[in-house]
């Protein structure tokens, strides 16, 4: 749900602290490597394509439509980020990156794709930008960090620009999941009812207002998490060298 | 004359490494349970040899430690801690409670024309008769069977555990009591065989239990392998080192049988992983601490898991 990631992935790609004793092995690097450089490829070709729909349309209006489909094909490829915590090759909690990984997954399947009425909502805009400059600039990071070759201006595009675009990116998500509420309500969208065979009824509506109502005691701690990092990450700029 | 031997113990604050007190002319029976910090309650006080290992226990001496005369202990503050039985007794009685609170269709759950009714299925009643039962049989158990081997677990436990239990709880008590509830496809046949099962390891259950407990004398902490007993419900022991979640899980896996459920389903699907989880645990204790642990036991499922 957030549009930055939060700075738990970060340990095997920052330089904070001591280096890690053992990272991924050989096979592992060069494999996570194509798939940062192909996130970032995939991303770019999302912020491409913004572009040049704004600029054929000369309007905000519905630019979803232009990039729906790398929308849905590289956000949900970032379920293969879970696999790779699982595995062991990506040093980072499994909970924390499913849950941010499903989330994202989430708002783009059940809640964008299947609400049609809100694909055209300027909202959308807001978190898609939101999350395509946070991931080019995440996964570029981490591309760099695999190839100890990290700019500081990449390291400091990371911790800098999630102050803008996690805000950006959550009030966009929120307004979306808004937006499709009185279509959900109507049509009851993935609900059941009673009585039913399993005695098991799920609202899909209320679930939506839940969502939404936990974004309130989440998104502050995944923010102020990303901060403290910065401050721990950027804090000691005197004493970094600008490349690795 | 004997020779006294003196120890020399400093204190060291396991996170920071600080170091908080210093005595000397330490006696060799000195143990953990004479060093307290007067502003916390010692439940909360852990001392350890290695600052991310486990606690020494009220009976470690420090003649028989592996320390040199200078010990070394490392100091930490758990936190706020809730005895064990407390927590238990709290976690149990809200799903006896909130289970009923539903049966009886109490105001401001369902429509207001059925406040106060009762289902019309029977197998409701005898779902809540199992239900209650279950609870009730948990809390008996934590007053009169238990021999628990920590006195405390840290304070933010209860809040989880109960929010688990209960949580859970009011969901399928929900949908059970429910106007609307649709009794099991098979009828009798399959309620009769959902309740076999859910009696039958009900009291295996309530038997290792009582096993467990008559392995460990009234007051201590000592730990044995459990073996079978007398009583048949106890020879699973052969194939299983923690039978009790194995019949717990049997008796949940008969009561979504009964109600045909789903909620309950996911209630014994949840409790079940957690289950498997803290079996791993104990098996993995059992083979560390006795050499001869029998080999053919797994953890909760004979041969399985």
């Amino acid at each position: 749900m957030s549009a930055a990631a939060p700075g738990t992935s970060k340990a095997a790609h920052s330089e904070v602290g001591p280096k890690k004793k053992k990272g991924p092995g050989a096979l592992a690097t060069a494999y996570l490597v194509i798939y940062n450089v192909v996130m970032t490829a995939g991303w770019l070709v999302i912020a491409v394509g913004l572009v040049r729909a704004y600029l054929a349309r000369g309007s905000y209006h519905g630019l979803y439509y232009s990039i729906e489909k790398p929308l849905k094909f590289f956000q949900t490829g970032a379920i293969l980020e879970i696999l790779h915590c699982a595995v062991g090759i990506v040093p980072s909690s499994v909970v924390l990156t499913g849950f941010q990984v499903m989330s994202r997954v989430f708002l783009t399947w059940a809640v964008t794709h299947s609400v049609r009425e809100v694909q055209s909502e300027d909202s959308v805009l807001l978190f898609v930008t939101a999350w395509t400059i946070t991931e080019i600039i995440r996964y570029s990071f981490y591309t760099f960090s695999l190839l100890n070759h990290l700019p500081y201006l990449i390291k400091w595009a990371r911790y800098t620009f999630f102050i803008v675009l996690y805000p950006m990116g959550v009030t966009g998500e929120l307004l979306t999941i808004y937006a499709a509420l009185p279509y959900v309500q109507k049509t009851g969208l993935y609900s059941v009812t009673l009585p039913n065979k399993y005695n098991f009824s799920f609202d899909y509506y209320t679930f939506l207002i839940l969502v939404m109502i936990s974004y309130i005691p989440l998104f502050p701690q995944l923010y102020f998490h990303m901060i403290r990092q910065r401050k721990k990450v950027l804090g000691h700029i005197e004493d970094y060298s600008k490349v690795e | 004359l004997s020779a006294v031997v003196f120890f020399e113990v400093e204190i060291l604050d396991a996170k920071t490494k600080d170091k908080l007190c210093f005595l000397d002319k330490v006696r060799s029976h000195f143990s953990s349970n004479c060093l307290h910090y007067p502003q916390w309650y010692p439940a909360r006080q852990s001392i350890r040899l290695d600052p991310k290992g486990k606690s020494l226990k009220d009976e470690d001496v420090l003649q028989h430690l592996p320390v040199g005369t200078t010990a070394t202990f490392y100091f930490r503050d758990l936190g706020a801690q809730i005895s064990w039985v407390t927590v238990f007794l709290t976690e149990y009685t809200g799903p006896l409670v909130i289970y009923l609170m539903f049966y009886f269709r109490v105001p401001f759950i369902y429509a207001p024309k059925y406040d106060f009714t009762t289902s019309k299925h029977w197998v409701v009643h005898l779902a809540c008769m199992c239900h209650s039962f279950h609870y009730v049989k948990r809390l008996l158990e934590t007053l009169f069977v238990h021999r628990f081997s920590h006195g405390t677990m840290p304070l933010r436990n209860i809040f989880k555990n109960c929010t688990y239990y209960w949580g859970f709880a009011a969901w399928m008590a929900y949908y059970i009591n429910h106007p609307l509830y649709t009794p099991p496809i098979y009828g009798e046949q399959q309620i009769r065989l959902a309740l076999i099962i859910f009696l039958f390891c009900q009291i295996g259950n309530f038997s290792i239990h009582v096993a467990l407990r008559n392995l460990r004398p009234p007051g201590s902490k000592t730990r044995k392998i459990p073996y079978p007993t007398k009583n048949p419900f106890t020879w699973i022991f052969l194939l299983v080192s923690c039978p009790n979640y194995t019949y717990e899980l049997g008796s949940w896996l008969g009561f979504t049988l009964m109600t045909q459920c789903l909620p309950v389903a996911f209630f014994t699907l949840v409790g079940f992983i957690q289950m498997t989880v803290w079996a791993k645990g104990k098996h993995r204790s059992y083979l560390k601490e006795f050499r001869d642990y029998p080999p053919l036991r797994s953890p909760i499922l004979p041969f399985i898991l």
